[in-house]
Parts: C-alpha cells; structure tokens; sequence
C-alpha cells in the first residue's frame, strides 16, 4: 500500500496485527447468562474462527469486544496491556471493527460516499476530487472490486456485503471481526475474498475473528477455532487438526450432525411450474430477466445457482406477485399464474423470499398474526369474514410447537425473534397445507448448522411428498446437495443446464461468472 | 433434534398443540405500556403548559379548574365538550383509518367541506320530501362526496406512486377554493347577503338533538363509525389485511393482497367519514353550507388521529378531551383574561409531547417479551 502518498493512511502507525486474549469474560441480560466465563486467545496475524450455533453467544461475545455492551465480569487484554472497553470508540481506537451480518451501509449512498463518510475524521467539507484519488490507489490493491458509484441499495446482497468488507480494509482496522462474511456469496467469490484475509493475515496486518457455520472454511482459511456452545467455551485447537465431526460434537454437543434426508423417487412428468419467454424491464439501466424455459416437475427440486444481483431477486418478485412481466407467460399446472391470493391458494403456490423479517413477515405484528398471513382469511371451512382468533391462535401455537420456533410469547412481535426463528416461522407457515409448488430463495442465509440442516430436511421432505421445488440460492454447496437438476442464472438468463447429481461444481461456477 | 417430516407427524403435532413455556404476561403488560404511555406524556404536557403559565402571571391551578370546569364540570359543560368532540371523531377516523395501512394522509378538510356542499345541496333540492329520506340522501351525498375526494389520493398513491401526504393536503386546498367558488358564485343563496351560504336544506330537515339532551345525533354516529371502525381492523379479516399491508407492503404482495386496492378502499372509507363529518355540520349545526364549515375539524383530526396512536377506539378519549378543551376556551379567555390562542398552546404542548411519546415505547424492558427470542 502506498501509505506515504495516501493521507488517509499516513497518520496511523506501519500497522501490525494485534493480540487479543479475553479472560473469563461474562455477560448477563437480566437473569440470563449470554456468556458463561469465557476465555480465549487471539493470536497476533491468525484468523480464528468463532464456531457455535445460534444463541451460543459468539456475537455477544464480539460486542463485548467491540465496546457495543460491556461484559460484567472478565477482562480483555489487547497487545499484552489491559484494556478498557467500555463504548464502541474504544475499540475503533485501538483498531478493532466489525463486519455485520446484517448490513450496515446507507442504501441511498455510493460506497465511494459510505467508505469516505465511514472514517472517523471526515473533514467538514469534502474534497472529493482528492478523496477519488485517494479511494482509486486503495482500490487498486484490492483484489476485488464492486461499483463505487451506484448507490449501495441498489447493489445485491453479495456486493454489499464485499463494500463492507473493503470498508473495514479502508478504514485500517488491524483486528476485523467478520460475522458470516460469505454467507452471501459464490464459491469463487468467497474464496476471492477469504484468500484475500488470509493473504492480508499472512502478511501480518490483521488478525481476523470470523464468526461462521462453514467447516469449510474453517478448515481451509482458519488458523484457530474456538467453539462456544450456550454462552460456554466448548473447546479450541488448532483448525488443521480439528475435524469436521469433532468440531459438530462440540457445537451441538452431540456426535453427529443430523443427516440430510434423501431425495426419494424422480420427477414426475407433469409440468407443474413452466415459464416461457418471460422477460422483465430491468431497472436503472440493469439488464431484465430473459428467460426463454424453465420448467420445474413435481417431486423435484430445481436449483438455480447464479452469483446474486443476476435476476434472481427479480424471478423470485415475478413469481411472487411483486413484479409484473414485460412479457412472457408463467404458468403453473397449465393454469397462466400472476401471484393473486385466490389463485395461489387455489393452485397451491408458495414463495418464501430471502431475508423473511425484511420480506416475507410483517415485524411489528405478533408471531401468531405472521403464522396466520396465508389463512386468516381462507380456512379449511372457506372464507372468512371474520377472524378466528382462537383457530390462528392454536394453529400458530401448533406450528410453534412443530417447528420448534423458540419465542418469548406467541405474543411478540416476531421482530423480536432471531433470524433462525423468523426463518422456522415462516417455513412453518409457508409449508402449511398443500404446496403443490415452493419457490424458495437463500432459505439458509445466516442460520446455523443445526437449523440448515432442518430446512433443508424440510425442503426435501416437501419435495418427497410431491411438491415442485424452485430453489434459489447464493450458496453453490446448498444448490448442488439438494437439486434434481441445476439452472445457472447469469444476467437475467438461464445460461447451462444440468442434472444434479454428479454436478461439477467448477463448471458451474465458470458459468455464473459468465465464461460457459 | 427433531425434525418432523412425514405429514402425519406434523399433524399429529398440530393436533395437540402444547403451550410452550413463555411470557404469558406479555400482552398485558403491551396494554399497560399502551395505557401508562401517553398518560404519562399528558402530564408531561401539562407540566410544561403549567410552566408557560407561571410565566405569564396566572396560577395553573385556577386555569386547570377552570377548564375542568368549562368543559367536564357540568352536565351542560360537557354537553358542549360532546358536541364539539361530534365531528373530531370523524375526521380522526379520516386520519386513522389510512394509517392502518401506512398512510399519513391529512388533508380531511377538504373532504369535510365538499361533503358538507354536497350534502347542503342535496338537502335544499330535495327539501319537500320526507325528512328522514332527505337526511339519508344528504348522508350519503355527503359521504360518497368526502369517499370520492380522499379516495382520489389513495388512487394517486396506490397507482402513481404520489406521496399522499401531500397529495391530500394539495387537494384540501383545492376542495377549499372550489367549496368558496361555488358557495359565493353558482350555488349562493341570494337572499344570504353578510355571509354567502347555499340555499338552506329547511328547517323540517335538520337533524335534531338526542332526546333529552342538547347534543345533535352526530355524536352517536362519531362513536359507532369509532368502535365500528375498531372492530373492522381488529377482528375482521378485511382490517388484518389492512394491518399486514400498512406493516410491510412487500409481505402483503407477497402474500397476494390487492394491496392497491386496499389503499384505495381505507381513503375512500375515512373520506366518507370526514365527508359525513361536514354533513352533519349543515344538517345539524348551520343549515347550509357557508364559509363556518372551514372550521378546522379536519384539522383538529389529524391531531386526535396521532394522539390516538391511530387508533379509531383512542380517538374517542382523546377526541372529548380536545373538544373540552376547546369547550373551555371561551371560560378560561373571560375569567382569566388570557388570550383566545392559550388553549392552543395547550394543544401544541400536548401535541409535541405526545409525538415525542412515540419513542419511548419498547425503551422499557419491563414491558418487553421476556425469555427465549
């Protein structure tokens, strides 16, 4: 890096990794204990990762960390000296940020804009001609790129989430704290960017604490693994010697991770979901959709693998309503579909959009009421005027039951409820009744082991009993492990085609990216 | 873990459902938060007006006496509290009802006027009939008037995407030049020479008051429209649909709502409401349609609607207290010798902190969901 040129780096120290070891730190809300004594070290320019599932208090731990709560008992030793941190400030101050999962950007703002606005001491009035030059050298050692000049909103999910992490790189942070940071991205661009950290870790910049439920990755990129298991430290060692089924045993404290259910019996004949010629208006300047077939059978499970902002979002809105198509007909059991509700009942179609808090739920509403959101109005005796409050409340309660959704009240607002559960409530709802056809986008972003493992279970068990399956997802090892039949989406296209099994994952991969 | 796949499992779960150990007490708790709130941002309010007051030289104390007893005091105080609160509740409801679905639309005024022309016009040319009958066409006249008006935004935002709040307040000013064309120009009685009206609807036509009291019949249609209101968005299907739309539009979408629809439709039915409100100011109160009718209830709505946290049911407290104070402000000018404009003042201190109420809530833990989330 060109820090001497560079004003933005010039005042800070050459900088180097930084040690952290945590001691017996412990933290309450109210008489729940989120982290139990917990201590681990963090080694100068290693990458360690945060194993544990959800609630095991990996982010509670690194908000203690990072200053956004202070822990009630124990103590953090940064670069051997004890060190106070009480508030965010601190942490910044001794060079420690983090990479959320959810993303932190302003929509209405460029990342140029962000990164800039980002830094601490962002003069009154902004030189943006230098500022350019300045971001146009950093980026220049950047072995990845996303668009600097739209703004943030607008990108998709994989980009934002690669701004977020050039803006902690930006910002000159010497330990990062990265929370699932590729659970949105390709194969290709997750190991771009971890081959990155790691490059950075190995030339002795930072230290890296990457909280993730990918062993993988632990196994290729990691150096550390601490696991945590209900607040309690449940083992550590080295991630080279540690394997995938003793560091399972260790999250979920039992041996063996539940085993994925088997995909039984082909495709029936029947065209359940048939799109032809579907093409949408692309927004600002973006390409549309532009799908000349795509045909989904019962008791199969199409998976659509594509790098995300390549139409996928847009075949999910048509699908569901939210979109209307240029032209083109979708048609489900023959019937021409357009995402009214009488008809979806009728024809027995589900659409599950990622992020379900953001899109599929209504946040401020009860989780009862959001259990409710496909039959409040319909039940198994025909329309209803008026509500059966006690119905939804037993259905919602039976749901909760079924699926394990773990809610302080059927009360609360399902806003209150964490992404596993939102994501159990709504596939709780969504797979109640007849689903002739499912189409299901990134049904595993950011939850853990166990709770993949159950969605997908349950998105096979769907297809088994003859549901057609639609599924869209970022991840390539989610597409490749459950789908009869893979579609590569690129650009608003279906651009390769294959059968799942057997599947060659690097194929795939080079088709997304645009080089079939 | 367990994974319930086959169907017969999970219905066999479904069957019995168990209740799940959890905060029972949440949801009185969610009511008390909902109570003890804006209870304690009225005191809030009250303190603050009581301070403006010491400043001006006049004892809180008497001022507060004194409005209790202009406007609660007495069975005819609060009479011409009741009478005032009439058609607040109305014109809330043309705030509140397009705030179920999200909207903050806030220009029920115009509505008021123009229902309150139509339905003047409707009465005068129908004057010989029956009058039950011509109160009826004047109400609903009215009503499809104020219907059409804010329906208009709603149609604006659901299918042009105009920003409603703007869009009604444009619109109020528009009903408001076309009401004050027609009343002084087309449609003016020539015989009304101070104050140019509409020709009267006649007195066999107006409505009357409730019997044994000297409040008009719009005051029971206020409370009905309210509750009636409620209970459409809390226990009917139409209204959860409301809900689901104003809390997130992209759900409802999903879940294929006729989401424009909807919108369309809530405007509609709280412009009938302050389209009614005007109605009954002519047939109950002035006789025909003049320049009193642009008295400001539409305005005064938008304040009870957000008192009332958009709730048609919080509108009715909240509507009584403002039409008491209101009730008030002739007592409290004459005794105390303060200015017309300091139960104004009242309202904005209540306004303001109200409003700045809205943040507290969910700040308090005590009241939040407990346990496992």
């Amino acid at each position: 890096m060109s820090a001497a040129l560079d004003p933005v780096f010039h005042d800070k120290p050459a900088h180097r990794a930084l040690e952290v070891e945590a001691i017996g730190v412990t933290k309450r809300f109210g008489p729940f204990v989120a982290l139990d004594n917990v201590s681990l070290k963090i080694r100068r320019g290693t990458v360690h990762a945060l194993l544990g599932e959800n609630g095991a208090g990996k982010s509670t731990f690194v908000k203690c960390l990072l200053g956004y709560y202070k822990s009630d008992e124990g103590d953090f030793v940064v670069e051997g000296r004890e060190a106070t941190i009480a508030r965010p400030a601190d942490a910044d101050a001794l060079g420690m940020g983090m990479v959320y999962q959810h993303f932190t950007l302003v929509p209405s703002m460029t990342a140029s804009e962000n990164l800039v606005m980002s830094r601490s001491n962002v003069p009154g009035i902004i030189d943006w001609k230098a500022e350019r030059r300045q971001l146009f050298n950093f980026l220049k050692n950047m072995p990845f790129l996303v668009p600097m000049d739209v703004p943030v909103g607008e990108l998709a999910a994989g980009e934002r989430q690669k701004t977020e992490i050039l803006k902690q790189l930006y910002l000159n942070r010497r330990l990062i704290v990265l929370d699932e940071p590729t659970s949105t991205l390709t194969p290709q661009e997750a190991a771009e960017v971890l081959g990155l950290v790691r490059s950075l870790v190995e030339m002795g910049d930072i230290t890296v604490v990457i909280i993730t439920h990918k062993l993988k990755e632990v196994a290729a990129y990691a150096d550390d693994v601490t696991v945590l298991r209900k607040g309690k430290f449940a083992g550590s060692g080295s991630a080279k010697e540690l394997g995938p089924e003793e560091l399972t045993a260790m999250m979920i404290g039992e041996p063996h991770a539940p085993k994925p259910v088997e995909r039984l019996g082909g495709p029936d004949a029947e065209e359940r979901l048939a799109i032809r010629n579907l093409k949408t208006e692309g927004e600002l300047g973006r390409f549309g959709l532009s799908i000349d077939k795509l045909v989904v059978r019962p008791r199969e499970i199409v998976g659509v693998a594509g790098v995300s902002g390549n139409g996928q979002k847009d075949l999910v809105e048509v699908l569901g309503g939210q979109r209307s198509p240029a032209s083109g007909d979708v048609l489900v059991s023959g019937a021409p579909y357009h995402g009214g509700r009488d008809e979806a009942r009728r024809l027995g179609v589900r659409v599950l959009p990622e992020e379900p808090l953001r899109n599929a739920s209504v946040p401020k509403m009860s989780v009862v009421a959001n259990m409710n959101l496909r039959r409040f109005d319909h039940d198994e005796k025909g329309p209803r005027r008026w509500l059966d409050l006690k119905g939804m409340n037993e259905r919602a309660l039976g749901m909760i039951q079924s699926y394990g959704v773990r809610t302080p009240s059927p009360e609360a607002p399902i806003a209150a409820l964490s992404g596993g559960n939102v994501q159990r409530a709504t596939l709780a709802r969504e797979f109640d009744g007849e689903v002739d056809l499912l189409v299901i986008s990134n049904p595993c972003f950011g939850l853990d082991v166990k709770a993949v493992a159950e969605v997908r279970a349950r998105i096979v068990a769907a297809r088994n009993a003859g549901t057609a399956v639609l599924l869209l997802s970022e991840d390539l090892d989610e597409v490749m492990e459950l789908s009869d039949r893979i579609v590569v989406m690129h650009h608003g296209e279906i651009v390769h085609e294959t059968p799942g099994p057997g599947a060659d994952a690097l194929d795939i991969g080079r088709h997304m990216v645009g080089h079939g | 873990m367990t994974i319930a796949m086959s169907s017969e499992a999970a219905s066999k779960a479904t069957a019995q459902p168990k209740q799940p150990a959890g905060d029972w007490g949440y949801p009185f708790r969610r009511l008390l938060e909902q109570l003890l709130v804006p209870v304690a941002a009225l005191l809030i309010a009250a303190t603050g007006f009581a301070i403006f007051l010491v400043f001006l030289g006049t004892s809180p104390l008497d001022f507060a006496s004194l409005v209790w007893r202009g406007a609660f005091g007495s069975w005819f105080s609060f009479q011409n509290t009741l009478q005032r609160a009439a058609p607040l509740l109305l014109t809330a409801l043309c705030v509140a009802l397009p705030a179920q679905l999200g909207l903050v639309v806030i220009g029920g005024e115009g509505a008021v006027v123009l229902g309150g022309l139509a339905a003047a016009v409707i009465g005068a040319s129908l004057s010989a009939l029956f009058p039950p009958l011509v109160i009826l066409a004047m109400a609903v006249s009215g009503a499809l008037v104020g219907a059409f008006w804010i329906g208009l935004t709603g149609w604006l935002r659901a299918y042009r995407g105009i920003n409603e709040t703007i869009a009604s307040l444009l619109l109020a000013y528009i009903a408001l030049a076309v009401f004050n064309h027609l009343v002084e120009g087309p449609l003016r009685d020539p015989a009304s020479l101070n104050k140019p009206s509409t020709l009267p609807i006649g007195e066999a036509n107006m409505l009357g008051s409730l019997p044994g009291m000297n409040i008009h019949p719009g005051l029971v249609l206020g409370l009905v429209a309210c509750i009636g209101f409620w209970i459409v968005i809390q226990r009917t299907s139409f209204g959860f649909a409301w809900r689901v739309t104003g809390g997130n539009l992209r759900t409802a979408l999903l879940q294929g709502l006729p989401a424009n629809r909807l919108i369309v439709i809530a405007c509609a039915l709280g412009g009938a409401c302050a389209g009614l409100a005007g109605m009954i100011e002519v047939a109950a109160v002035h006789g025909s349609a003049n320049a009193s009718l642009a008295a400001g209830y539409g305005y005064a709505g938008i304040l009870i609607a957000f008192l009332a946290r958009q709730s048609p049911l919080g509108a009715i407290p909240m509507a009584i207290l403002l039409g008491g104070i209101s009730a008030a402000g002739g007592l409290v000018q004459r005794r105390l010798g303060l200015p017309d404009a300091t139960v104004l003042v009242l309202q904005g201190f209540i306004f303001v902190s109200i409003l700045a109420s809205e943040t507290i809530y969910g700040r308090f833990r005590w009241f939040q969901p407990r346990g496992t989330a």
